[in-house]
């Protein structure tokens, strides 16, 4: 979600999906606890106003009849709280499309959960924001999808996004909540990543999300659309780490960068079950938001089981658990316990296998024609969107072929 | 949105009477019996230290007054906290967990 950032001693940054290991007392509760995950994902909803090309939803959208209910939801956070999960991520699709929002909300805020609402903000109006903001919303991330409003309404099929975003960002400011802008960056924004800076400070932001495209779900369709050249990736990175020196104290900036064209895989959800949930709208829980790629997991349901029993006992969960799972050359790898082998639904989709090595690695015999494509990708004028809406999940659900490994 | 400034690198020194902005949680994680910082996008687990400090960034109480505080319940020389609280602090403000 974020890169770890050091502390000076005193302070040691844990990110939301890391796994505390320190202070723990010997008390059961305590060692069932720190067992649990910090942050949990709950997508509320796959509806969206939008219908971004980058979206990393899955392409088979759940439809409205099978949302949890309110109180299933409640209850979902009441149980995240007692099981010592620490921060909830309101998402979707577009959270606040749910007209019960508020009470999720409040069932976060009782149950002692940092809640962090995640949405696009064109829907979103001032007094139920301070509502929102009453009964205990911590933290608002809001997305625009360019900084010029022309392109980002383009990406966004949305007229009007951009100002509706920014008077949502002023009346998050004046009403004291910290404000993230994340800015899903792909080959047709990328040029922009200077000014997605200049609007977070002059927005009055705590933190923006340099947020490089990941490549699942719609993204994954997309990937001809989006991703950028290896020469424009390698200058946006060097622009935010000089940029982030500058504004030391004054705007966090994170980010999350492609690993189409590292070296090393990133440690996807800071390893698998190690410390972090994700809820479907219907209430299916995943290890990570893409897990449902792996066509032969099967996952347990909030409706059916206990969400700590779930975490701890869960086939889905304990699948890529730990390191007993993998193949060559992870198997043998010093940096096993790292990155964990890396993405499993980035192997699954781009090998066929999700227990085979992350080939985003460089050791992955899949490596050299992952990046190939890529960059061949990349250098041809960008492919139109296919955008994400029922409609065209529908038509792109036909599946794409595997690669064939490198001798 | 022309009349909004950029807003500076607040520098911790002496004077400086820091707080934790609102959004900023100090929480006592029961189950895991220890402190938190909950942030967005961030836990911080603080050491008994920054914990000590942190409780004492209420806004009215300037650095000397931190460490003065600290002084007399550690029986240590104020000299010798100072550093290491303006370290402390300078490394939160600058993550932009402490206010002036
Ligand atoms: S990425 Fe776009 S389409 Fe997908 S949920 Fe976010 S705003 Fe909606
Ligand atoms: S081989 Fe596996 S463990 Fe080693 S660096 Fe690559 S992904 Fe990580």
């Amino acid at each position: 979600m974020s890169e770890e950032l050091k502390g000076n001693g005193h302070c040691e940054t844990l990110v939301v999906d890391d796994e505390p290991t320190e202070g723990v007392s010997g008390s059961a509760t305590a060692a069932l606890c720190a067992r649990a995950p910090v942050g949990l994902l709950a997508e509320l909803t796959h509806r969206c106003p939008l219908q971004c090309a980058y979206c990393s939803n899955p392409i088979e959208l759940e439809r409205v009849n099978k949302e949890l209910s309110t109180e299933t939801w409640c209850s979902v956070m009441k149980q995240a709280g007692a099981m010592g999960i620490l921060q909830v991520h309101l998402s979707g699709g577009e959270p606040t499309a749910r007209k019960d929002l508020e009470q999720i909300v409040s069932a976060a805020s009782e149950a002692g959960l940092y809640s962090n609402l995640i949405t696009a903000a064109v829907t979103l109006n001032r007094p139920r924001l301070e509502d929102l903001a009453k009964r205990g919303l911590d933290h608002v991330q809001i997305s625009f999808q360019d900084v010029d409003a022309e392109n980002a309404e383009r990406i966004g099929a949305y007229p009007g996004a951009t100002q509706k975003k920014l008077d949502v960002a002023r009346w998050v400011t004046e009403l004291g909540l910290p404000l993230t802008i994340n800015a899903p960056i792909h080959r047709q924004n990328i040029h922009n990543v200077g000014r997605y800076i200049e609007l977070a400070v002059k927005l009055g932001a705590q933190r923006l999300e340099i947020a490089h495209v990941q490549y699942y779900g719609w993204a994954y369709l997309n990937r001809a659309a989006l991703i950028p050249t290896y020469d424009e990736t390698l200058k946006s990175i060097e622009l935010v780490e000089r940029e982030r020196e500058r504004l030391k104290g004054v705007l966090t900036i994170d980010m999350v960068v492609p690993d189409y064209y590292a070296k090393r895989p990133k440690p996807c959800m800071g390893g698998w079950g190690k410390g972090f949930m994700n809820i479907t709208p219907a209430g299916k829980v995943l290890p990570c938001h893409a897990a449902e790629t792996i066509k032969t997991l099967s996952f347990d349901n909030v409706q059916d089981r206990p969400l700590l029993d779930i975490w701890l006992n869960s086939e889905a969960f304990n699948a890529f658990r730990g390191t007993d799972w993998m193949k060559e050359p992870c198997r043998s790898c010093a940096f096993r316990e790292i990155d964990f082998g890396g993405c499993r639904c980035q192997a699954m989709a781009i090998t066929g296998d999700a227990r085979n090595t992350d080939p985003a690695c460089a050791l992955s015999p899949y490596h050299g024609e992952m990046v190939r494509l890529a960059r061949e990708e990349a250098s041809r004028p960008p492919a139109s969107f296919v955008y994400r809406n029922p409609r065209n999940a529908a038509e792109a659900t036909k599946a794409e072929r595997p690669l064939v490994p490198a001798e | 949105m022309s009349e909004i400034t950029t807003p500076a690198r607040l520098i911790v020194g002496r004077e400086t009477r820091p707080h934790l902005p609102a959004y900023l949680k100090l929480r006592h994680d029961a189950g895991r019996d220890r402190w938190i910082l909950l942030a967005p996008e961030r836990v911080l687990t603080p050491d008994q230290t920054a914990v000590a400090v942190l409780k004492l960034c209420d806004g009215k109480r300037s650095v000397d007054d931190i460490v003065a505080v600290l002084a007399t319940e550690y029986s240590a020389l104020a000299d010798v906290i100072r550093a290491d609280v303006l370290d402390l602090l300078q490394g939160l403000a600058d993550k932009g967990y402490i206010k002036g």
